[in-house]
């Protein structure tokens, strides 16, 4: 056994010896190797952390929610559906949500606005987001001001604004009096944004957004599940900029596997030329280039994981802060929880290890298996 | 030292390093739920639908309750403009959606 691991270690010093004779172009390699490692690994944790913050913040957002189209486009829908609504059995409640966006010009930010419950919030006041509380420079006990569909100021006291702990779903919220959005917006009495409906069983879910289709063939039911999946098919791998990221990364790689794959270097040859006319075995020339390929795949993955679990879960993954934001003046600040399993590392090993040392594997055994005199010579 | 040695202590710290992690995202875990009640609790309360992502435009603010032709609405040929239209799909489990 002793035997066995001093031979390993040998064979690891002589390979180390090798790689820092080339120390210029390994150290290049192996720092490419770990950027690709690092891209590749915080695009697949940050999809996932994602996807899993959105599955359990969302867990209680309405069973349904029935909208109003109206030529082609969502448009208000009248209360007095909910109370017809509220009778088809299996429903255990209908509220209606009063609700908007407001594009503030002075900052060029959206807002979303919503009316609080019932008398929650008391009219000429209002509960704004962190967010929107940063982009205005509002504190408690100021005034925010809007402006209505006649272009008349709307002046809101800022009752409170949210706590940070709440910017994922609440950056850019404005909670105000129900009479307070209907003056802002000039929005009919009898009417709302949309209908929030309570089922009492969730599998009779279905059934009862098929109901309200047919007793309503002017709404469009979404249901909870729909709501959930929205996230998964948001940063889906195959969709939108995250198949841009990961092609560019899995690219790199191809290019710099290959070129690693299509041969070794007139030095490399003589190299094991030399250690075959010494008396090393074809076996051991493939164990050497072996080794040489997991010391630098190794410590690249590893390295290139360390940076990326640091750089999403640390430092909250600024480096995606743009691509997120985009043209958004109001960009919720939030820390995601890790969610990384074995499966989702044997992936990032998978895609990024076993490729290289296959392809450094390969070419070796080619030169390893050729007469050693041919090998010096050429 | 032999050149195995720093290889097998510098792999040995990256891999307590990596074991140190695996255990602070299984910490963090356990404490998600206190960390996320706040933001859970509106959710329930104003009974919201989605994340506050992409606050640049209206179908990508609430994409779970956005049209699936949303970018499209604004004139006939208007093609999509906001960089954020480009992470958010549409949905592709409504009847109406292609």
């Amino acid at each position: 056994m002793n035997r066995t691991i001093e031979r390993h270690r040998h064979i690891i010093d002589f390979a180390l010896s090798s790689l820092l004779r080339r120390k210029g172009k390994n150290l290049s390699l192996l720092a490419v190797y770990v950027l690709i490692v690092f891209m590749i690994g915080s695009v697949m944790f940050f999809i996932q952390a994602l996807k899993r913050e959105a599955a359990l913040i969302l867990q209680g957002a309405p069973d349904m929610v029935v909208q109003r189209l109206v030529a082609g486009r969502q448009d208000l829908i009248p209360v007095g559906y909910g109370d017809k609504i509220g009778a088809i059995r299996g429903v255990s409640g209908v509220r209606p949500r009063l609700w908007g966006y407001y594009y503030d010009p002075a900052v060029g930010a959206n807002y979303t606005l919503m009316a609080a419950d019932g008398d929650r919030q008391a009219p000429g006041t209002a509960v704004i987001g962190s967010g929107v509380a940063a982009t205005r420079r509002l504190a408690q006990g100021d005034f925010l001001t809007l402006r209505d569909y006649s272009g008349e100021p709307v002046l809101l006291e800022v009752a409170g604004i949210m706590p940070y702990a709440s910017d994922l779903v609440a950056a850019d919220l404005i909670v105000m009096a129900e009479s307070d959005l209907r003056a802002l917006f000039n929005l009919p009495g009898g009417s709302a944004t949309d209908l929030a409906v309570a089922v009492r069983n969730p599998r009779e879910l279905a059934t009862i957004a098929a109901k309200i289709a047919r007793q309503f063939p002017d709404t469009r039911p979404i249901l909870k599940s729909e709501i959930l999946r929205t996230y998964d098919s948001i940063f889906d791998w195959r969709g939108g900029m995250v198949v841009v990221l990961l092609a560019v990364a899995v690219l790199s790689f191809v290019i710099f596997a290959w070129d690693k794959a299509t041969g070794l270097s007139a030095e490399e040859r003589k190299e094991i030329g030399i250690l075959k006319s010494i008396g090393w075995e074809t076996g051991d020339v493939l164990l050497l280039k072996f080794w040489e390929g997991t010391v630098i795949s190794l410590s690249a993955f590893l390295a290139g994981v360390i940076l990326a679990y640091g750089h999403l879960f640390f430092f909250s993954a600024p480096l995606f802060e743009h691509a997120l934001k985009g043209w958004a003046v109001i960009y919720p600040r939030f820390r995601l929880t890790p969610a990384i399993d074995a499966y989702q590392l044997a992936v990032l090993f998978v895609l990024t290890v076993v490729p290289y040392t296959v392809a450094t594997i390969i070419p070796s055994w080619q030169a390893a298996t050729v007469d050693p005199d041919a090998a010096m010579r050429s | 030292m032999r050149n195995s040695t720093s290889f097998i202590a510098v792999t040995s710290v990256n891999l307590a390093l990596f074991a140190l992690f695996m255990l602070h995202g299984r910490y963090s875990r356990g404490n998600e739920a206190a960390l996320l009640k706040p933001c859970a609790d509106l959710v329930k309360r104003l009974r919201l639908t989605d994340l506050c992502l992409f606050t640049e435009a209206r179908y990508t603010r609430n994409p779970a309750m956005a049209d699936s032709h949303a970018p499209f609405q604004d004139h006939p040929v208007a093609l999509e403009h906001f960089p954020s239209g480009s992470l958010v799909t549409p949905p592709r489990f409504r009847p109406e959606a292609p």
